[in-house]
């Protein structure tokens, strides 16, 4: 039963999401709520957190009842599904880290129409048994986190000075006390994560083991 | 009226739903490849948050914020329905933009073949439910009030696209390093034109 459980292919299935199928730097889903919150680490993890949450159940929901939905409302019942997840993940934020969700604000409810979701059922659950839709879903928003994450750590070390809230270089570095050291303010404002992300793309295209077919045209 | 030119200025371009939410990203990277689909795109989002957003203010203001159910009598005066909010607004989003698709093909076929393929592509927008959410937030005191900012918001959508989709046309022509092609070299264009509208930061009228 291991062997059929992690099998090659679904192993694949957990692990390309990860690097050449990655859901926001290849296949550019769900970079709408993304960016935003990327200015601190806490706030991407607990976003990132909530979409992995919601991507399981729903994938996983949707894979269930992948013979029962007619496909031609499917989309409604997928809204359904996605929707009511998210209000569950919302109340439970509101009720333990309120000070995160508010934050947030209306990015957590804008997981509903945050691409990668729905194009993953689409795609994924309504066509796959359980097991692999429950492997996909964790590897894409795993993906998907990662880039948030890595975003977050650069614009809060650059931005800020700090990881996590707690401050990383020492207070004699710091102009303000005679060092040599100021805190770039650009990297905390909006347009900088795009040009992160911009840079996080081309690193990851330069590399050499990269699928040339997945280079693009200008 | 000062106040209504004002919120729709800022929605435009200081709360510019592209370079500082970043809200309806999916669709502004993969329609902006040319002008012609980059404005039928914009138009389309103009057109469903003006009606949307309005919907989701009566929706908001008659039927789900704390108080909101008075006018049903006295025992409703203390209800509070806004964690129903946002499959509320959701499903507004995509029955309106299925009602107008259908309206707009009866009665407009010409609209309707420009803006045909865009109108279901515009269920998922990040920024008719983000429009809603905002809205929702920031407590806009009359219906004429959320529309000037859902119609502001629409046009600064509208701006962004057609502005990155007419860069990404001359581009073309430019050597850009093969691994920054596509969509690196659209973020990092982005992040630039998000830096210059961030000089409208402050402007009040």
């Amino acid at each position: 039963m291991k062997s059929t459980l992690f099998s090659k292919k679904n192993r694949k299935l957990l692990s390309d999401p990860l690097g050449d199928q990655n859901p926001i730097t290849i296949q550019v889903l769900g970079i709408c709520s993304a960016l935003a919150i990327t200015v601190q680490l806490q706030q991407a993890l607990v976003m990132a957190m909530s979409v992995v949450f919601v991507m399981v159940c729903a994938n996983v929901i949707i894979s269930a009842l992948r013979n029962v939905i007619p496909s031609r409302i499917r989309i409604i019942v997928q809204l359904v599904v996605v929707s009511s997840l998210v209000v569950f993940v919302d109340q439970v934020l509101q009720a333990f880290l309120p000070d995160v969700q508010e934050k947030l604000s209306v990015f957590i409810g804008l997981i509903v129409s945050n691409c990668i979701i729905m194009g993953r059922l689409e795609a994924f659950a309504l066509g796959n048994k359980l097991w692999p839709s429950f492997l996909d879903a964790i590897g894409n928003a795993i993906g998907y986190g990662w880039i948030l994450l890595a975003v977050a750590f650069f614009r809060e070390l650059l931005g800020s000075g700090k990881l996590f809230g707690y401050q990383v270089f020492p207070d004699g570095w710091y102009e303000a006390s005679g060092g040599f050291y100021l805190n770039n303010n650009l990297m905390i404002l909006p347009p900088m994560a795009l040009i992160v992300v911009g840079i996080i793309i081309w690193v990851q295209r330069s590399r050499k083991s990269f699928p040339e077919e997945l280079l693009e045209e200008n | 009226m000062e106040e209504l030119v004002n919120i729709f200025i800022k929605g435009v371009f200081i709360e510019n739903m592209i370079f500082a939410y970043f809200l309806g990203m999916c669709s502004y990277l993969a329609v902006s490849k040319t002008v012609e689909t980059g404005v039928g795109l914009g138009a389309a989002v103009i057109f469903v948050l003006g009606i949307t957003v309005p919907i989701n203010y009566l929706l908001e203001n008659y039927l789900l914020k704390e108080g909101a159910l008075s006018w049903l009598g006295e025992r409703f005066a203390t209800m509070d329905l806004s964690f129903l909010s946002l499959i509320m607004f959701i499903a507004v989003v995509a029955s309106m933009v299925q009602l107008v698709e259908m309206l707009v093909e009866k009665f407009s076929p010409q609209l309707y073949s420009s803006l045909g393929i865009f109108l279901p592509l515009i269920a998922v927008n990040c920024s008719i439910l983000g429009g809603a959410l905002f809205m929702q937030e920031r407590q806009y005191s009359t219906i004429v009030e959320a529309t000037s900012f859902a119609l502001g918001s629409g046009v600064g959508w509208f701006l962004a696209i057609v502005g990155i989709a007419a860069i990404r046309e001359k581009i073309r022509y430019s050597n850009v390093p093969a691994p920054l092609r596509g969509l690196g070299i659209t973020f990092i264009i982005t992040g630039l034109m998000g830096i210059g509208f961030m000089c409208f930061m402050g402007i009040n009228i």
